[in-house]
């Protein structure tokens, strides 16, 4: 069975937030999507775990006990150690006392929150805490676990510690989707999925999105004028040059990533 | 030139800052110059958030000298600083004219410099009403309304999609482009082309000022590519070198080639290994990690 959305359009009253978005989160695998601020992001995921109605379209997810689910908004209780945070979620999940017993000590290993079980949720740093928060989503071994930008205000080595709990429940057959607004950890995705305002602007697999970006893109020394299909990257300016279009007199191609080929996408849709 | 106009914008010489026994900031050596825009890297903890509010002026170091312009923090250099915090410290209850009237007057400048464009055309909605993306071209513009000298940006970006990302940072290096000293935190290496030069911040110390380029440079990863990536990774895990994913590819940082191979042939595992050059991410885990362990 394969999990993801067909056709899913969600309305808040007039507002459309997402329009007809269609995704595969594939077993043993971890996805991504990508997009900022408004672009969808949470809706897509809290439509995917159920928790919003859809208007239109469908969506495939297994039953409640078989789903994982974390954000920000929930998880970590601040009153309760870290401890109590898990016997609350296993009671919750009904993971047997032998289960909970051995997946607790592996993860929190893994998560670097072994010395912290007698620690109160509301006193671990921002970064323990995502990666509690994730512990608790994953503690009954879901078939889809979803993650709404696990990494939010995480520094790299907690961000490497989380990752290694996602590629450990990937690596024993669970599909995997996390949120971001960042393109590097979106990288190391096998799938992506960029959404801008609503709708899927791209997807595919980064190497893929990459590769097939239509044109050229070139490094320009100086801000192009009018500044139109440029962008900054580092000390300098990428352009692109659609098909079909020459480009600017001595301008060099750039070797094109992950940002630069969603950026093109958005530029190609008339962002 | 005056020896007051070569100063650094911005410089912290041997700074220490205790809080009861416990040092946030030990020993930074740390200096910003006109023109240039400095990166402020580390793990949450390492002292980043201490430094600046140093700088600021609003803690005193325990020890070391903190020299904005080459004077000490104060009132009477605050006024060439320009400030944007993570929170943004803007006035939700007020509107966007008012916030920017606001600033204006504290920092006695003639007039409100009105940007432009949406911001322009959202002149009178509460800050509290406003999209994050318009609150934070705010804060931007209320922290350059006085145009300063220095301007220092705490994880200014967190949140923004690419191309949003790149209109900021095509802000801060116009900044630096007119002369002023930028710093500015992040949590990203991806944010750190966007900088001259790179400062990392460990438990309080500084392990590394430099470019991206040479802070990179000769690093490399181990990749692993298996027909089954998640057996070679239960595989590996199991003796005890933990790999990350990328796409259906292992990788691992400062892995001992000779001993991938024995362990993955040991349990059978068909794989082809490489040397591949390390991501800016898998640089700064590196340094890190191995800087801790030392």
């Amino acid at each position: 069975m394969s999990w993801g959305t067909d056709g899913l359009t969600v309305r808040y009253g007039d507002r459309v937030a997402l329009d007809e978005v269609s995704m595969e989160v594939p077993a043993e695998t971890v996805s991504a999507v990508v997009g900022g601020d408004g672009s969808g992001k949470t809706t897509l995921l809290r439509a995917l775990v159920g928790l919003v109605r859809p208007a239109a379209g469908s969506v495939r997810r297994p039953s409640r006990r078989r789903l994982g689910y974390f954000s920000a908004a929930t998880g970590v209780y601040p009153d309760l150690t870290v401890e109590e945070n898990l016997d609350f979620a296993a009671a919750g999940y009904r993971v047997g006392a032998a289960t909970s017993r051995r997946r607790r000590g592996e993860l929190l290993e893994v998560a670097g929150l072994s010395g912290a079980t007698r620690r109160l949720g509301g006193q671990l740093s921002g970064g323990m805490r995502q990666k509690l928060g994730v512990v608790m989503a994953m503690l009954h071994e879901p078939e889809l676990l979803v993650l709404d930008e696990p990494s939010t205000g995480v520094d790299p080595v907690s961000r490497a510690e989380l990752s290694s709990l996602l590629v450990r429940a990937a690596a024993s057959g669970a599909a995997v989707l996390l949120s971001t607004a960042y393109l590097e950890e979106a990288e190391r995705a096998a799938h992506v999925v960029v959404l801008d305002r609503g709708s899927v602007l791209t997807a595919g697999a980064p190497d893929a999105l990459v590769a097939s970006v239509p044109g050229v893109v070139v490094r320009v020394g100086e801000r192009p004028r009018p500044p139109g299909r440029s962008w900054r990257r580092g000390a300098g300016w990428r352009q692109w040059v659609p098909p079909g279009e020459r480009a600017p007199a001595g301008a060099q191609p750039a070797p094109v990533d992950l940002e630069d080929a969603v950026i093109v996408a958005a530029l190609g849709r008339g962002a | 030139m005056t020896p007051l106009a070569a100063a650094p914008v911005a410089e912290a010489a041997g700074v220490t800052r205790f809080f009861g026994s416990f040092a946030a900031t030990d020993h930074v050596d740390l200096h910003v110059g006109a023109g240039e825009v400095v990166g402020l890297l580390g793990a949450n903890g390492a002292g980043k958030t201490t430094l600046m509010r140093m700088l600021l002026g609003l803690l005193r170091p325990t020890g070391g000298a903190v020299r904005l312009f080459g004077l000490p923090p104060g009132r009477a250099v605050r006024r060439r600083v320009g400030y944007v915090p993570q929170g943004l410290g803007l006035y939700e209850d007020l509107t966007v004219a008012e916030n920017l009237a606001f600033a204006a007057s504290a920092y006695r400048t003639p007039e409100v410099d009105a940007p432009g464009g949406e911001l322009r055309r959202a002149a009178h909605t509460l800050v509290r009403d406003l999209p994050l993306g318009l609150r934070r071209r705010l804060a931007f513009a209320v922290a350059l309304g006085h145009d300063p000298s220095l301007l220092i940006l705490d994880e200014p970006t967190s949140g923004v999609d690419p191309l949003g990302r790149g209109a900021l940072w095509d802000t801060i290096r116009d900044v630096a482009a007119r002369g002023a000293g930028v710093l500015v935190s992040t949590h990203y290496m991806e944010e750190a082309e966007y900088c001259d030069r790179v400062v990392v911040l460990v438990a309080g110390r500084v392990v590394v000022s430099d470019t991206l380029e040479r802070i990179v440079a000769g690093r490399t990863a181990l990749e692993v590519r298996a027909a089954r990536w998640d057996v070679a990774f239960r595989t590996l895990d199991e003796a005890g070198m933990v790999p990350s994913l990328r796409g259906r590819s292992l990788r691992l940082v400062g892995a001992d080639e000779r001993r991938v191979s024995a362990v993955l042939a040991e349990a059978g595992v068909d794989a082809a290994l490489g040397h591949v050059p390390a991501s800016f991410e898998e640089a700064f885990v590196d340094l890190v990690t191995g800087e801790a362990a030392r």
